[in-house]
């Protein structure tokens, strides 16, 4: 080495190595994500994506909790084994609500990107309870608790305005509704606003009857709702291969 | 290592020591090594070139690479290289094989496929693979369903229709199965009364004089009245999806499971108390295309029960 570079100016020195090496580290970390938060076309312009209601809201911190993610991911790749046998492959947009987002990388069982209304209700609940009296041949641990575990919602309110804080559009005020009805319409605007997030809550889950028991709001009544709205959101007859080519970036 | 050694080799230490004596030595590294971490480098200059690589302001560099497709409406695109686009290549190819035979199932009429031999050995396959991934769940791989939640597809009794058109009909749009609880309305002696009678009317031993009142109150119009649906003959009618009662096949209630008469009474008094507003089939119409959902209609039809 010409100029004089030694080694030991590092190897003595732990304040300067460590400095060093988070520079050398942050490097990677910023030229992969910074650009991500730049590129306008990273998330495709669809119709549809909402941010989820309360109750689906409660049933993602379960799947969260239990660690669904650990075994199950919701990410279909544009491959085409992929798309025959979970259909069209995900988009940025599908999870742009989603703090943090539960694309995985596990996958000791199926896909759930586009689970939503493809099995019954009756079907979810029976699986979760014991996957392998409807699918034998499943390494699916048993979540008998949550049909007996009541929804717990005191904090529901608390939950919902920090995702307001990452960015999910819940409204909390009046103009923050008014901007929502503009953009997801009357309808959906009224299950994202926040002062009345529990009745809405208590709404779906009398309506949906997802654990089929209408006595009470079990902690599966939130789960088989959150598993029942994956990938049903846009509505893919809307939108040809070349329009999505272009939301992914042509320049 | 003796130190004689260690000092005719010509390789330098880094320099500094460490306790006194304790020092490394700056050996370079192989050459091997030097050279494949080189070749990395050239690799991803042409990586950078040939493929989408580097953010610029808010696009990026779609390099030189491209792709050509066939789009949805057949006409050929050209695009830089990237995955949807190659999705739409592999796709093609997989599209071009399967047509024909696909193309020949929706257009040609059920009874004809059925006695195509060589369509039968597509649905044979297709099929068996389409209902894998989109049936089996419930209805289990050979379709053999799960008394008390989805029924079997194998065997001759059918809720809403055996025949391919109502095969079809049943995956294009779901179905929903609703019988209205009887638990407020009748007591529970009218309810025994009821599955004695049920239960006669597929042999079953049964206390005869609570079946006798039981008959009368299935085809009674004011008390229960369950010949409104099941029919006069209790033999179901498949408009509305309301089951034979008279033939041995059991959904909700678990009469074959059940070890003793007390229990099958009991299994079907639980069906009549508190109705059924379960068996929820979903719609497949949005999910498959339709000469999938017929492939699966001519599939399910043939699993051993179809009209």
């Amino acid at each position: 080495m010409n100029f004089n570079f030694k080694h030991e100016w590092i190897e003595t020195n732990v304040g300067l190595m460590l400095v060093i090496t988070m520079i050398v580290i942050s490097i990677g970390g910023l030229v992969e994500i910074v650009p991500l938060f730049l590129i306008k076309n990273t998330v495709e312009k669809v119709d549809g994506v909402r941010p989820y209601t309360p109750l689906e809201s409660r049933g993602r911190d379960i799947y969260v909790r239990e660690g669904c993610y650990l075994c199950h991911s919701q990410m279909i790749r544009p491959l085409v084994e992929e798309a025959a046998r979970y259909g069209h492959y995900s988009l940025a947009a599908e999870s742009q609500y989603d703090h943090p987002f539960q694309w995985g990388s596990k996958r000791t069982g199926p896909d759930l990107a586009r689970v939503g209304k493809k099995y019954s209700n009756e079907w979810h609940v029976q699986h979760l309870l014991a996957p392998r009296s409807m699918v034998p041949e499943s390494v699916m641990p048993n979540y008998p608790w949550l049909l007996t575990t009541p929804l717990d919602t005191s904090d529901l309110v608390d939950r919902m305005k920090a995702q307001r804080t990452v960015g999910v559009p819940y409204s909390l005020t009046d103009a923050e509704y008014q901007r929502n009805v503009k953009q997801f319409g009357a309808e959906t605007a009224k299950w994202l606003h926040i002062p009345d997030a529990q009745a809405n809550l208590l709404k779906q889950a009398q309506e949906g009857n997802y654990d089929g028991d209408r006595t009470n709001i079990s902690e599966m009544d939130a789960l088989v709702a959150y598993l029942q709205v994956l990938g049903t959101m846009v509505d893919f007859s809307k939108y040809d291969a070349e329009y999505l080519m272009k939301g992914r970036g042509t320049p | 290592m003796s130190k004689e050694k260690l000092q005719s080799q010509a390789v330098q230490t880094t320099g500094h020591a460490w306790d006194g004596d304790l020092q490394e030595y700056n050996n370079p590294l192989p050459r091997w090594w030097v050279w494949a971490f080189y070749a990395t480098i050239v690799f991803s200059i042409v990586y950078w070139l040939y493929f989408p690589a580097w953010p610029v302001g808010n696009g990026f560099t779609p390099g030189l690479g491209k792709i050509t497709y066939i789009d949805e409406k057949g006409v050929q695109q050209t695009t830089h290289w990237n995955t949807r686009a190659d999705l739409m290549v592999d796709l093609n190819a997989n599209a071009k094989i399967q047509q024909p035979y696909f193309a020949k199932v929706q257009a040609l009429p059920f009874d004809k496929i059925a006695k195509d031999p060589e369509l039968n050995n597509f649905i044979a396959s297709a099929g068996k693979q389409l209902f894998a991934d989109n049936c089996a769940s419930c209805h289990q791989a050979g379709g053999a369903g799960k008394v008390g939640f989805f029924p079997n597809l194998a065997d001759d009794d059918w809720l809403y229709g055996g025949t391919y058109e109502k095969i079809q009909e049943t995956i294009t749009g779901g179905r929903h199965g609703y019988m209205p609880p009887f638990g407020e309305a009748l007591s529970s002696e009218q309810i025994e009364q009821l599955a004695n009678y049920v239960l006669s009317l597929s042999g079953e031993k049964v206390d005869a004089a609570e079946a006798a009142a039981g008959n009368a109150l299935f085809h009674s119009e004011t008390a229960a009245g369950c010949y409104y649906c099941h029919g006069n003959d209790a033999k179901g009618r498949q408009v509305i999806g309301a089951p034979n009662l008279t033939d041995k096949i059991w959904l909700w209630a678990n009469v074959p499971g059940a070890e003793t008469a007390a229990k099958k009474i009991e299994a079907v008094e639980t069906v009549i108390k508190n109705g059924v507003n379960k068996g929820v089939m979903p719609a497949w119409g949005q999910r498959l295309k339709p000469e999938q959902i017929k492939v699966l209609a001519v599939y399910v039809h043939e699993l051993g029960g179809g009209k």
